[in-house]
């Protein structure tokens, strides 16, 4: 059972090695706690939409599952949407229109066709609790990086903590600002990429 | 003139692929090949122009007047989804040399958060019909153009000495970021920021 949960942040790592929800990945890394709160909330839609489809696997009709499957991520999608904006509201404004396009991230339906519809209700959560961690790991490995190098902080919160100074006072004014714009969203998952492709043996 | 910049911002400076992060998943899926990238953009652009104008329309006319707003993700989801069958349906029966050239593209499109993305974005931005028609119109255009010059550069280093883990999608990564760091030149074109 516990391999399900495993499985998710290592050998299926959604976006290393599967490469499946690379656009949040990439656009909403510019921080580290964006990337965190992003993390989070793929966390909450797939674990409740991998329990709730495999909680219904059995009355969910064969040919009609994928639009169900839409409705449900759906749901939780919109709860997850409306929460944020009410208590998050600096975190709703930088995550933007990527809340809503959770509903089309891949690893949430890849997971729940391929997973939570054949299996029972445990391992469904642990394999989405797995996934959802495994993709919150690396998108906040690249928002720290990106943070880090394009901003001289790390984990700075909009209106409240301001950020360990990673590299002392001076870094701040001249920052390597490439990092937190869009370029470097695509060179840092480069090089992790090739990075976990070396270290698990594969190339 | 302001919907020529609106189509200028949607196409080079806030290219939706390179510099907005929006539809990865085609732009590295299918861009190893010139011809399957070509096939995938004419489906992108027209199905993004069609859904942009129909999840507006839907939006504006039925979803707000019937203070339903908060189904706004699920109703846009399934419109999309059913447009693009639909889509394929129809090509099949009218235009089968079209549906011959699109056809495996289509199912593909409902996931291309891009499609969706612009559907958010066009009610974000407040925009009216014809801005929508616009900026669905420019972000596709813009699509094709980061597809297309990413599939022409990817069909020239086939052949190139890559070392070992950095070949295929990493390297395609690479490239991404050089092309976002070219494209990052368009900012301040007429006075449009990123």
């Amino acid at each position: 059972m516990f391999r399900h949960f495993v499985n998710g942040i290592l050998k299926e790592n959604p976006v290393l090695v599967l490469a499946i929800g690379l656009c949040p990945t990439l656009a909403v890394s510019t921080s580290a706690y964006n990337a965190l709160g992003m993390g989070l909330a793929v966390i909450f839609v797939l674990t409740m939409s991998n329990l709730i489809v495999s909680a219904a696997r059995k009355v969910i009709p064969q040919n009609l599952r994928i639009p169900i499957f839409i409705i449900i991520i759906s749901t939780f999608v919109t709860i997850t949407d409306y929460v944020m904006k009410a208590y998050l509201p600096e975190l709703a404004k930088n995550l933007g229109v990527f809340v809503p396009l959770i509903v089309v991230n891949c690893i949430i339906l890849g997971r729940a066709e391929g997973f939570a519809y054949k299996h029972s209700v445990p391992a469904a959560l642990l394999d989405g609790l797995g996934s959802g961690i495994g993709f919150t790991l690396v998108i906040f490995i690249i928002g720290s990086i990106r943070e880090i190098l394009g901003a001289g902080t790390w984990m700075s919160i909009p209106g409240g903590f301001e950020g360990f100074k990673v590299f002392g006072e001076g870094f701040l004014n001249y920052p390597v600002l490439f990092m937190i714009l869009p370029p470097g969203g695509f060179l840092v998952i480069a090089f992790l990429m090739a990075l976990s492709r070396k270290l698990t043996g594969e190339a | 003139m302001d919907l020529f910049l609106l189509f200028l911002a949607a196409f080079l400076v806030n290219n939706i692929v390179l510099l907005r992060f929006l539809g990865l998943c085609p732009f590295f899926g299918v861009s190893s090949k010139l011809e399957t990238a070509i096939g995938m953009s004419m489906a992108v652009i027209f199905v993004m122009t069609l859904s942009s104008i129909i999840t507006w329309l839907l939006y504006n006319y039925i979803l707000v007047p019937l203070h339903l707003v908060y189904l706004r993700t699920a109703t846009f989801i399934l419109v999309i989804a059913s447009l693009v069958q639909f889509t394929e349906l129809f090509l099949k029966k009218s235009a089968p040399a079209l549906y011959k050239a699109l056809g495996i593209f289509l199912p593909l499109i409902t996931t291309n958060c891009a499609i969706l993305g612009v559907a958010f974005l066009n009610i974000d931005y407040g925009h009216s019909i014809i801005q929508t028609i616009v900026y669905a119109i420019g972000v596709a255009l813009g699509f094709m153009l980061a597809l297309v010059l990413m599939a022409g550069i990817r069909e020239r280093i086939e052949f190139a000495p890559i070392p070992k883990p950095f070949r295929g999608l990493p390297i395609a990564f690479i490239l991404a970021s050089l092309m976002a760091l070219a494209f990052l030149g368009f900012v301040g074109l007429f006075g449009l920021s990123l």
